[in-house]
């Protein structure tokens, strides 16, 4: 006769990259209940925001996640513009695409690196951060640091990238694209994938909705939610297309995000073909008021801001809803009846962010 | 001053009914925000229909307590416990009630996202023992967090 | 860097995020890469605090990460070194004033390694990694050097119940309310 036995799991363990515990009520290696418990990554950062100025506020709430740093700060720009009424020029719409579809490569093969770890694939992991630099390589050489960009600034965008630049850009990407044969390869026929991943924490395109979920997650059950899809920046003229896939396992949450990676090559491709001249900001005066809500899609989801500004130079109220906290009550529903074994796998697989997810 | 569009008031009477109508026109819930008024709280209910959204605004008077719609959408439970913690506001039947310990642990400032409790007291600073204010009318001068880093012995 | 960079023994990095913004652990992540590759200095990343000989830490310290932060560094057998990765471990960074900040990880446990950057740049991290592994050496040579030992001031800080600032009235008597009186 089995016993019921609670076990935390985390903060501190060999596979999560961040803090995060989960309380796992055990029946022998059976899990039947899973409940977080989070604050190991909570700074305060909501409050913080609201005491300084709403123009440092682009820096600060950049560093929200460093992983997907360039969105977030994207996010807030565009709704203090749209408070503000501001317009951004053509070429900073555009410029601002090419940063964040590159972001969300990087993004994109972190995760695939952390998922190959997470099933002991180590040389897959390395396979990916190798491929990774390449990206990397990008930020850096267009915005002059690696991870935190700080290019995007209310108005539009601080920096412009050059033509040389943009051939550069094509040039890693060529060299990304030959990578990711290979990779596409590994992981969507290596047996050891295939057996770690396929079956392991599904989830039902009705459980998704129910439970809010975004993302991947959300694409990976066939709910084809993807906020690109409403145009902001320059998506509308890229013409984007959502990527779903149906069977809701971590098996289809990962090659989500490797036929996302294709989709980032080519918007980036088809940005900098279309990439107007122009000026890249506009100058503006004054404070935010009134209240945006404010949406784009990120790496792992749809990310919302709530700001509401009052005519002085700090907001009243700056509010974060990251993917990952609503991907947290998926996590709950997918993992009750695994084995203990493919825990760190189904957590790895919403591509968890917990520094965002608590602020 | 603008307020969002479409942000219907709701009252403490028909808020389930609301959620519930807004569930079955299929509307997902994305998440709950809640602001500090003043004369007590304001809780925004953003929901979305596909891309669409639609919000709810309830006021909870101070001393209020919110009910709790996770009954309806179970995932407003993190943020619910979110909230409590956050401002102090009660919540009314959560499944699973962290008390106010959700993200914020035992030693911790409470309720730190109120106005009044904000971060010209810096929160983070511990009053003597002995003086035990209910509502302090000027905030207290700031001090210095009481530390000892015992830095080791390395040389 | 030195041309050839020696040490006793392999030093296993064992690292813990405190309150980072991910993205010095991500460029710690990169250090593991092919590219800069510190597993050529026979830096091995381990998960379990009782193989590592370095403590890298990213990410200041909170209420409640500082217990968690305070154990693995016990746990750690002696010599131990900690390097401070970042900014926000050395002062608490752009988040020095958030609520839950309560500083740098110098609050906690002894730093041996200070990074700079936000987020430190990867040759910076391997610098400091390799210069803690040098002092490594260097206490394990000198077994009279007394053991650093971690602080839990900031653990415990603050302790009781009425040390914590007042809440407005209306507020402490919101918490007060009993569940059956609803608004």
């Amino acid at each position: 006769m089995s016993q019921k036995s609670t076990i935390p799991f985390g903060p501190q363990h060999p596979v999560f990259p961040e803090p995060i515990q989960l309380r796992l009520v055990l029946e022998d290696e059976k899990v039947v209940e899973a409940l977080p418990a989070i604050g190991y990554c909570h700074r305060g950062l909501e409050k913080l925001a609201e005491k300084k100025d709403f123009l440092q506020d682009v820096y600060l709430i950049e560093r929200i996640c460093g992983i997907c740093s360039f969105m977030h700060s994207m996010n807030y720009c565009q709704g203090i513009e749209e408070l503000l009424g501001l317009p951004v020029p053509d070429r900073a719409r555009f410029l601002r695409v090419i940063w964040a579809e590159v972001h969300r490569m990087h993004s994109h093969l972190l995760f695939l690196g952390l998922l190959a770890d997470s099933f002991g694939y180590e040389n897959l992991f390395m396979q990916c951060m190798r491929c990774r630099e390449d990206i990397l390589e990008v930020m850096e050489l267009t915005a002059g640091n690696r991870i935190l960009l700080t290019t995007c600034c209310i108005g539009g965008v601080r920096k412009d990238i050059p033509a040389d630049q943009m051939d550069q850009i094509l040039l890693a990407l060529d060299r990304v694209g030959e990578q990711l044969v290979d990779l596409r390869n590994a992981f969507s026929n290596d047996y050891t994938v295939k057996k770690r991943l396929i079956g392991v924490g599904c989830l039902t395109a009705a459980q998704a909705h129910e439970s809010g979920a975004v993302g991947p997650v959300a694409k990976a059950c066939g709910v084809a939610l993807d906020l690109r899809e409403t145009g902001y920046a320059a998506y509308k003229e890229l013409g984007f297309k959502t990527i779903t896939e149906t069977a809701g396992d971590s098996y289809a949450r990962m090659m989500v995000r490797l036929r996302e990676l294709d989709q980032c090559m080519e918007l980036v491709r088809k940005a900098i073909q279309l990439l107007p001249a122009g000026p890249i900001s506009t100058p503006f005066k004054g404070n935010p008021t009134g209240e945006v809500a404010a949406r784009i899609e990120q790496p792992r989801g749809e990310l919302l801001f709530f700001i509401k500004g009052n005519g002085t130079k700090n907001l009243e109220r700056f509010r974060a809803r990251t993917p990952t906290f609503a991907n947290l009550a998926p996590l709950l529903q997918m993992l009750p009846g695994c084995q203990l074994a493919d825990v760190p796998i189904i957590v790895i697989s919403i591509d968890p962010c917990i520094s965002c997810t608590e602020r | 001053m603008s307020s969002l569009i479409n942000a219907t008031p709701v009252t403490t009477e028909n808020l389930l009914h609301q959620v519930a109508l807004l569930k079955q026109q299929g509307c997902r819930l994305i998440t709950l925000t809640c602001l500090d008024t003043g004369d007590g709280h304001e809780v925004i209910y953003h929901f979305a229909q596909k891309y669409e959204m639609i919000h709810l605004r309830k006021h909870v008077a101070n001393g209020g307590t919110l009910i709790s719609i996770s009954t309806i959408f179970f995932c407003a439970m993190i943020v619910e416990n979110e909230i409590k913690d956050h401002f102090g506001i009660e919540v009314h039947g959560l499944p699973i009630d962290f008390q106010g310990r959700l993200v914020l642990s035992e030693n911790a400032p409470r309720a730190p996202m109120n106005k009044r409790c904000g971060m010209e007291i810096d929160a983070r600073v511990p009053e003597p023992a002995s003086t035990v204010v209910i509502a302090p009318a000027s905030p207290p001068a700031k001090e210095a967090v009481p530390q000892t880093p015992a830095k080791g012995g390395v040389a | 860097m030195k041309d050839k960079v020696r040490f006793d023994k392999s030093p296993w990095v064992v690292h813990f995020n405190c309150n980072s913004c991910n993205g010095c652990d991500i460029e710690l992540l990169a250090c593991l890469s092919p590219l800069y590759d510190l597993e050529r200095f026979g830096i091995v990343h381990v998960g379990n605090p009782k193989h590592a000989d370095v403590l890298v830490v990213t990410g200041s310290v909170n209420y409640r990460n500082a217990r968690v932060l305070k154990n693995v560094y016990d746990q750690m057998p002696h010599p131990k070194v900690v390097v401070a990765m970042g900014v926000c471990a050395a002062t608490g960074g752009v988040f020095r004033e958030c609520y839950n900040v309560l500083g740098g990880v110098e609050k906690v446990v002894p730093v041996d390694v200070f990074v700079p950057g936000c987020p430190s740049r990867p040759e910076a991290m391997m610098d400091g990694i390799l210069q803690a592994a040098a002092k490594l050496d260097e206490k394990r040579r000198n077994p009279d050097v007394p053991v650093a030992v971690s602080t839990d001031t900031v653990v415990r800080l603050p302790a009781p119940e009425a040390a914590r600032p007042a809440l407005p009235a209306d507020t402490a008597s919101a918490l007060a309310t009993p569940m059956e009186k609803i608004a």
